[in-house]
C-alpha cells in the first residue's frame, strides 16, 4: 500500500531517487579511493568530508520537513534538537580523548581551565558509546515530547508555535554559552581524538563515517516516506490544509502534530550526531536563532512538503553556501536573507517544484501546497 | 549582553557627565582665587606664610601643627602655593601636604556653584576624616537648598563624628546614621558592631552595641525599600522599551496577520537615522547648537524608518496576505539583508552622545538615584500609547483601521480602501519602530544587532499579549519586562530568559490566545 502512493506520483522519480542513492552510497567513496590524485574523477578526503556534513544536514531537514512541509507546523528551533544529538555524541568523543588532552588530566580541557574538580553527574551515562548515541536520539526526542505537548496541547499553532520555537532557539542558546552548564561554554566541544578506537584525523575513518551518514539518511528518508504514505501521514496533511475540519472528523490534532514533531526532533539528533565527528566540533553557536532558520530555508528552496525536496534543498544551499563564502565571504547573509524572499515570494515550490513543472508539462502541475490561510490562525 | 554594553554606556555618559563639571569647579577656584588672595594679605598672613615655611620642616611635630594651622585658616588661594611646594619637597613632606590641599580644596567646593561638586566635595571630607571638617559641613549643610547635597553634608559630618574618641559624639552619630538611613555609614556601623560583639570588648564598645544594631536595622530595612523600588523602576524603564516596540509589531499583526521578523531592523534603521542627524550637526552646525540633533531626529527616524517599511509592504508583503508563516521567513530574509547592508556600511560600533538634558540623573530618594535617559524613555512609551489611542479610537484613520481588522471583506464591501489602509498602517509601525530606534540610541551603541536584542522579548510580548489588542500589549510588557528585572538579581539574565520563556509557555497553557482574546466570531478568523 504505501509504495503504491509514492509510485503512484512519479515511477521515475523514485527510479531516479536509487540512482542518487547508489551514487552517493558506493560511486562517491569508490572514487574518493580507485583514481589517482590528480584524475580528474578523483574527489579528495575535503570534500567527501564536506558532503559528509551536507547529508547530515539533509537528516535534519528532513525532519523539519517532516513537521513543516506535511503538517503545516513551522519549528523555528530545529538547530536546538540538533544540538542536543550533537553534544551528546559530542561529551562521548569528549571523554574518550582521555588522557590525550592538553592537560593531560582524564578531565576536559575546559573543565580543567574552570577549576571543575569531578566529572559532573549528567556526563556519566556518556562515558559509554552506547550511552551517546541513545543520548544524542533520546534526548532531543525526550525534550520535544514535553515542549511538544505543553505546545499543542494548548493549541499553540501557526505563527505563535513558530515565534515560541524561536525563543526556544534564543534561549538554549544562551543556555549552552554559559560555563556553569558544564559544557564548555562558548568554545563548545573540540579537538577529539578517536570514536570506537578509530581515529578521527584518519581518512578511512571519515570515509567510514560517511558512508554511515549516507546509510542514515536513506534510512531516515525510507522511515519519513513510510510515515508520509501512511494513514497518519494522512491525516498529517489533512492538518496542515485545514486543521478544523480534521478536529470536527474526530481526530486529535495534537496528539498527530506531537508525534510528528518528536519524530523530526530525534531526526535533528541523529543528524548532530553525525556531524560532531565529522566536523569535530560543536558549538554553541550551531544551535541559535540563525542556525535554525537555515533549516527552515533549505527546505523552502528544495521544495517543502516533498521529502527529496529537503535533502536537495540542504544539499544545494550547503554547497552553495561553501562556494560563495570562498569568493565573497561578505556577500553570504545578502544571498541568504534574498534567497528568503525570493523563493517564499516567488518560488513557494522550491526547486523541486521548478524542475517538476519544467519535465511534466503535458500533466496539469498541481501545487504542492494550498495557500496556507488556514493553519495560520 | 544587552545590559553590559548598557551599563558601559551608562558609565560613559556619567564620565562624560563628570567632565564638564570638573572643568567649572576648576575656574571656579580660579575665580575664587583672586579676591580672597587680597583680602587674606591683610591680616594674619603672617602665621600663614610661616606655616608655610614650617610644613617643609623635618620634624615632624613642627610640620604637624603647621599642617593644623593650614587646615585651620588656610583658603583655597593657599593651593598653587601649596602645589609649588608639594612639587619641589620629598616625599615626606608630599605626604604631608597632599591632604591639606584636598581638604581645602573641598572646602572651597563646599560653597561651588554647581550642586554636584559642592555634594562630591562633602562625601570626600569624610575620607580625610579631620574634625575641623565637622563645623565646615555644619555650616554649609545650613545654609544648603538643594536636599540631596544637604544630606551628603550632615551624613559625612555625622560620618566623621562617629570616629571621635568622646562617647557620648559617637553615640549620637550612631543614632543619627540610623535616622539619616546612610548607606554609606553602613560598613563603619558593621566594624563597630563586631568590635563591641567580640570577646575582648571594652565596656565602651559594649555599650553601642544596642544603638548600632538599631541604626543598622533602620539602614537595612530602607535599603531593602531602596533596592526594590530601583528594581521596580529597571522593570518599567525595560518593560517602556519592550512597550515601544511591541506596539507596532502588535497593530501590524492584529490588522494584516503579518509577523514582521524585520521590525527590529527598521528600529536599528531609526537609530542610524539618529546618528547621522548626529553626524550632520557634527560637520554643519556649530558645537552650541549640538543638543538640536536629537529633536531633528525624531522626524528623521520616524520618516526614514516609516519609508523603509513602506517599501518593504509594496514590494514583499503585499504578496503573501493570508500566508503567515511566509511572511514571517520573507521579512527575516529582510532583516538579515539589512543587518548586513548596516554592518557593511556602517562598521560595528557606533554611538550617539546624549543631548545635555539627558545626561546624569535624579537622586529621588536615599539610595535611590534614577537615570534621565531611562525616564525619558518611560515618558516617550507613555506618549506612545497615548498617541496610537487617539489615532485608533478617535480618528478617521482609526477608524478604518479597525474595521478592516475585524472584517477585511466587509469594510472593502462598506468602500474601505483596505489596499491602503494596510499600507499606511504598516508605514506608520515601521515609523513606531523608527522612533523606538530614536530612543534606544540613548541607552545603548547604535550597532547592527540592535534589534536583535529586544527583538526576542518583543514577539514574547506580541504573543502574551494577545492579537491585535492595545491593552494586551501594555499589560504583557509590563509583565515580561517587569519580571525579567525581578528575576535578574536572582538567576542571572540568562536563566531570567529561560524562566520568562517557560513562563510565557505555562501561561500560553492558560490562555493559549494571549491575555485578551479575540473573542467571539472573530476568534477563530
Amino acid at each position: 500500500m504505501p509504495e503504491q502512493v509514492v509510485t503512484h506520483q512519479d515511477s521515475r522519480e523514485t527510479l531516479l531517487l536509487y540512482a542518487v542513492g547508489v551514487l552517493f552510497l558506493i560511486v562517491v567513496p569508490l572514487l574518493n579511493i580507485l583514481p589517482t590524485e590528480d584524475s580528474w574523477l578523483h574527489i579528495s578526503d575535503f570534500r567527501l568530508n564536506q558532503f559528509g556534513k551536507f547529508l547530515a544536514f539533509a537528516i535534519l531537514a528532513l525532519g523539519l520537513d517532516l513537521i513543516w512541509g506535511y503538517c503545516g507546523v513551522l519549528s523555528m528551533g530545529q538547530g536546538v534538537f540538533f544540538g542536543f544529538g550533537a553534544y551528546c555524541m559530542g561529551m562521548y568523543l569528549t571523554l574518550q580523548i582521555g588522557k590525550e588532552s592538553v592537560y593531560g588530566s582524564e578531565l576536559p580541557d575546559f573543565m580543567v581551565w574552570t577549576q571543575v574538580k569531578e566529572l559532573p553527574l549528567f556526563w556519566y551515562p556518556f562515558k559509554s558509546f552506547v550511552g551517546g548515541f541513545l543520548g544524542a536520539i533520546l534526548v532531543p526526542a525526550l525534550f520535544a515530547t514535553i515542549f511538544g505537548f505543553l505546545a499543542f496541547r494548548s493549541r499553540i499553532k501557526g505563527v505563535y508555535f513558530a515565534i515560541i520555537t524561536q525563543a526556544l532557539a534564543f534561549a538554549a542558546w544562551l543556555v549552552f554559552n554559559r560555563n556553569e552548564t558544564r559544557l564548555g561554554g562558548t568554545n563548545g566541544l573540540t579537538d577529539f581524538k578517536q570514536l570506537l578506537g578509530y581515529r578521527l584525523s584518519d581518512p578511512s575513518t571519515q570515509r567510514g563515517l560517511y558512508i554511515i551518514t549516507v546509510v542514515a539518511l536513506i534510512a531516515s528518508y525510507l522511515v519519513c516516506r513510510w510515515i508520509v504514505a501512511s494513514r497518519a501521514g494522512k491525516v498529517l496533511i489533512a492538518i496542515r490544509d485545514s486543521e478544523s475540519r480534521v478536529t470536527f472528523s474526530g481526530y486529535t490534532p495534537w496528539m498527530f502534530k506531537l508525534f510528528v514533531f518528536v519524530v523530526a526532533a530525534g531526526l535533528a539528533g541523529l543528524a548532530g550526531m553525525l556531524y560532531v565527528p565529522q566536523v569535530g566540533i560543536i558549538t554553541p553557536a550551531q544551535i541559535g536563532v540563525l542556525p535554525s532558520l537555515e533549516v527552515v530555508i533549505w527546505v523552502a528552496v528544495g521544495g517543502r512538503g516533498t521529502l527529496i525536496g529537503a535533502i536537495l534543498g540542504a544539499v544545494a544551499v550547503n554547497y552553495g553556501r561553501s562556494v560563495l563564502t570562498n569568493y565573497f565571504p561578505e556577500a553570504w547573509p545578502f544571498i541568504l536573507g534574498g534567497l528568503f524572499v525570493i523563493v517564499v515570494t516567488m518560488f513557494p515550490d522550491g526547486l523541486l517544484g521548478m524542475i517538476r513543472k519544467l519535465t511534466d508539462r503535458k500533466k496539469t502541475p498541481t501545487p504542492l501546497i494550498k495557500a496556507e490561510g488556514s493553519t495560520a490562525a | 549582553m544587552g545590559l553590559e554594553r548598557a551599563s558601559k554606556y551608562v558609565l560613559a555618559l556619567i564620565l562624560l557627565a563628570i567632565f564638564p563639571i570638573g572643568l567649572l569647579s576648576a575656574s571656579a577656584l580660579a575665580a575664587d582665587a583672586v579676591p580672597s588672595a587680597t583680602a587674606e594679605s591683610v591680616s594674619p598672613a603672617t602665621s600663614i606664610e610661616q606655616a608655610l615655611i614650617d610644613v617643609k620642616s623635618d620634624d615632624v611635630a613642627v610640620r604637624d601643627k603647621a599642617v593644623a594651622l593650614l587646615i585651620e585658616n588656610g583658603d583655597a588661594s593657599l593651593i598653587p602655593k601649596l602645589d609649588e611646594i608639594r612639587a619641589e619637597a620629598d616625599r615626606v613632606v608630599r605626604l604631608a601636604i597632599k591632604p591639606v590641599i584636598d581638604l581645602l580644596k573641598n572646602h572651597a567646593n563646599l560653597t561651588s556653584e554647581q550642586a554636584d561638586t559642592r555634594r562630591s566635595a562633602a562625601a570626600d571630607l569624610v575620607g580625610a576624616g579631620r574634625p575641623e571638617a565637622i563645623t565646615w559641613l555644619e555650616a554649609a549643610a545650613a545654609k544648603e537648598q538643594v536636599w540631596w547635597v544637604k544630606y551628603t553634608m550632615e551624613e559625612s559630618a555625622q560620618l566623621i563624628q562617629l570616629r571621635s574618641e568622646d562617647h557620648a559624639v559617637k553615640l549620637s552619630a550612631i543614632k543619627k546614621l540610623g535616622e539619616l538611613r546612610s548607606l554609606n555609614g553602613l560598613s563603619a556601623l558593621k566594624e563597630l558592631l563586631e568590635a563591641g560583639t567580640q570577646s575582648g570588648a571594652t565596656e565602651q564598645q559594649r555599650a553601642l552595641v544596642d544603638s548600632v544594631q538599631a541604626s543598622i536595622g533602620q539602614i537595612d530595612s530602607w535599603s531593602w525599600w531602596a533596592g526594590s523600588i530601583e528594581t521596580l523602576f529597571r522593570g518599567i524603564s525595560l518593560s517602556s522599551i519592550l512597550l515601544i516596540m511591541s506596539l507596532g509589531l502588535a497593530i501590524v499583526f492584529g490588522l494584516m496577520g503579518v509577523i514582521n521578523m524585520a521590525h527590529g531592523e527598521l528600529m536599528m534603521v531609526g537609530a542610524y537615522a539618529t546618528f547621522i542627524t548626529q553626524q550632520a550637526f557634527v560637520a554643519w552646525f556649530s558645537p552650541e547648537n549640538f543638543d538640536w540633533y536629537f529633536p531633528v531626529a525624531l522626524p528623521v527616524a520616524f520618516l526614514s524608518a516609516a519609508l523603509f517599511g513602506w517599501v518593504l509592504e509594496a514590494t514583499v508583503i503585499r504578496f503573501l496576505y493570508g500566508r503567515l508563516l511566509e511572511t514571517l521567513l520573507a521579512t527575516w530574509g529582510v532583516s538579515l539583508i539589512l543587518m548586513q547592508a548596516a554592518r557593511v556600511y556602517f562598521g560595528d560600533l557606533t554611538a550617539v552622545v546624549a543631548p545635555q538634558a539627558l545626561r546624569g540623573g535624579a537622586q529621588v530618594m536615599v539610595g535611590v538615584y534614577l537615570p534621565y535617559n531611562r525616564i525619558f524613555i518611560i515618558i516617550l512609551s507613555i506618549v506612545c500609547v497615548l498617541g496610537i489611542y487617539f489615532l485608533l479610537f478617535r480618528s478617521n484613520l482609526g477608524v478604518r483601521v479597525r474595521s478592516v481588522t475585524q472584517n477585511r471583506n466587509m469594510s472593502a464591501c462598506l468602500g474601505i480602501p483596505t489596499r491602503k489602509v494596510d499600507s499606511y498602517t504598516f508605514a506608520f509601525a515601521s515609523g513606531l519602530a523608527g522612533i523606538a530606534g530614536w530612543a534606544l540610541t540613548m541607552v545603548g551603541n547604535v550597532d547592527p544587532g540592535l534589534g536583535q536584542n529586544y527583538i526576542v522579548d518583543a514577539f514574547m510580548v506580541v504573543v502574551t499579549g494577545g492579537v491585535g489588542k492595545l491593552a494586551g500589549t501594555i499589560w504583557a510588557s509590563l509583565g515580561i519586562g517587569g519580571l525579567n528585572k525581578l528575576i535578574e538579581p536572582i538567576s542571572g539574565a540568562v536563566y531570567g530568559k529561560v524562566f520568562i520563556l517557560v513562563g510565557v509557555i505555562l501561561f500560553l497553557q492558560w490562555r493559549p490566545q494571549g491575555l485578551f482574546a479575540a473573542k467571539g466570531r472573530n476568534a477563530d478568523a
